[in-house]
């Protein structure tokens, strides 16, 4: 089992929905966020192109962040989803300067905490709440190692890329292009 | 040409603009940390060369600085810690893939080692207030009979604490200034030329003051060299690490590293420590206490500078 998002650049408006779901999904304190919007535009003024990215969490194989915990809070878990234990955290910041996504916030409660691919949610057979309210449906969630899952083709049929691959750190958040 | 900002949705104060989770005592620790491990590392040196005799104030006077200076250091870490009560979760286990977990047990070891030696040398250097208790003397004798051990554990384990103040950083690969293998090397030399500088603001030994002003122009050239390494290799680099790099020469840190830490913290100490070994009478005070100042400022730029240097965006 290895969990892996795919995300159309070409479908999402940008609306911050999944943004929103998954503050109420997961309580995230007011301020704070575990995915984000992010809109680029890359080209020259008249021959200029959009794309708009829901980013979050890359819960990558190679995972800088797990690495560099002192103390073992940051983990990976079956299914390859990074997740942090707060009992364990000691709020010392090593995971945040370590990850190239700036995917990690101190929580106000002191502890670390970022995306957790909702993994509450998939014990329950749910998709994250990020997919599963996204109004253009340009999210997709599932099993890297199944190659009939929906993701799976996907990423064998379309273009498609991952963020600061030049990082090395293995990412399961693809992004159609 | 490429253009990116943010619409929507990201709002974390401390990571955005520009990451800054590591404020002002993860700098001074460092500093600290490092000046604790050059002071340690002479004075265990000295013992396993059975030189006490020569050098008083390395191994009696200015060792009595570094206990002071782990104990702030560690202060300073704690308070720097965001889940301050958790912190016993670091010695729950070692993780020898994080340069923290194990900076942290070699600070477990020599935090308690550095208080030992200073008692080892209690009545010789505090004669006004002798021991009262027994129990007291007698620990105080048997830690001078075994000074040897002490010097035979401190030596090696200053080393890996002054070069885990710069590994602790170099291991982050997601921030590019810092993501340089020279660092840790560097953090090494920049901490026993801060331990050296101290003893020779506090020694009134001519031999001593000699000596170790000696070995601080080394240590000086030696990091003159890694800093020169350290840029080069940088502009050398990728993209990013070009990017990071820009910070130090001709970016907003720039007259913070090449003034305070190259030109005042190294290159004018390393001149009138020349000149204090060719014969002329200066105040050494003077590039001990620029040394100090080049040293903790050399701790705030790479922190603040490698905060700022990132992957994306």
């Amino acid at each position: 089992m290895r969990y892996a998002m795919v995300i159309d650049t070409l479908k999402c408006v940008g609306c911050s929905d999944c943004v929103v779901a998954c503050q109420t999904e997961n309580d995230v304190p007011i301020g704070y966020c575990r995915d984000w919007i992010t809109e680029t535009v890359n080209g020259a003024y008249p021959n200029i192109e959009l794309e708009l990215k829901s980013e979050r969490c890359n819960h990558c194989e190679n995972a800088p962040c797990v690495r560099c915990c002192p103390t073992g809070a940051s983990h990976i878990i079956d299914g390859g989803i990074v997740l942090v234990t707060a009992d364990e955290c000691i709020g010392c910041g090593a995971c945040i300067e370590s990850c190239p996504y700036d995917a990690r916030f101190q929580h106000p409660d002191g502890y670390v905490d970022k995306c957790t691919f909702c993994h509450h949610r998939l014990e329950k057979g749910q998709l994250p709440a990020c997919v599963s309210v996204c109004p253009t449906k340009c999210m997709y969630f599932g099993d890297l190692d199944n190659p009939n899952s929906e993701v799976s083709q996907l990423l064998k049929n379309r273009k498609h890329k991952t963020l600061a691959p030049e990082a090395g750190t293995n990412p399961h958040v693809f992004y159609l292009i | 040409m490429q253009e990116e900002l943010f619409t929507s949705g990201r709002n974390i104060p401390n990571i955005d603009p520009s990451l800054n989770i590591w404020h002002w005592p993860i700098s001074v620790y460092l500093f600290l940390g490092g000046l604790a491990a050059g002071l340690l590392f002479f004075a265990g040196l000295v013992t396993l060369l059975n030189k006490e005799k020569d050098y008083p104030t390395t191994v009696k006077y200015a060792s009595l600085v570094s206990p002071i200076a782990l104990t702030l250091g560690l202060l300073a870490l704690f308070y720097d810690l965001t889940h301050k009560f958790y912190f016993w979760r670091l010695y729950t286990t070692i993780r020898l893939e994080s340069p923290m977990s194990w900076g942290a047990w070699v600070l477990l070891i020599i935090t308690p080692l550095s208080f030992l030696w200073v008692f080892s040398y209690y009545s010789e250097v505090f004669t006004k207030w002798p021991l009262k208790y027994d129990f007291l003397k007698n620990l105080e004798r048997f830690l001078s009979k075994n000074r040897k051990y002490i010097a035979m554990a401190l030596v090696p384990l200053s080393i890996v604490l002054g070069i885990y103040t710069g590994i602790l950083l170099s291991a982050f690969n997601a921030r590019p200034l810092w993501n340089n293998a020279i660092l840790g090397p560097l953090f090494l030399t920049s901490g026993l030329s801060t331990g050296a500088a101290t003893i020779i603001l506090l020694t009134k030994n001519a031999k001593e003051k000699h000596l170790f002003s000696k070995i601080d122009l080394v240590l000086i050239i030696i990091e003159l060299g890694l800093i020169v390494h350290m840029i080069m290799g940088m502009y050398a680099g990728s993209q990013v690490q070009l990017e990071a790099m820009e910070l130090l020469v001709g970016g907003e840190f720039t007259l913070m590293f090449f003034g305070f830490v190259v030109l005042l913290g190294l290159l004018i100490p390393a001149i009138l420590e020349l000149t204090e070994i060719i014969g002329y009478k200066i105040p050494v005070a003077i590039p001990a206490i620029l040394i100090l100042i080049g040293g903790l400022v050399f701790r705030f730029v790479m922190v603040e500078a490698g905060q700022i240097t990132r992957y994306l965006y």
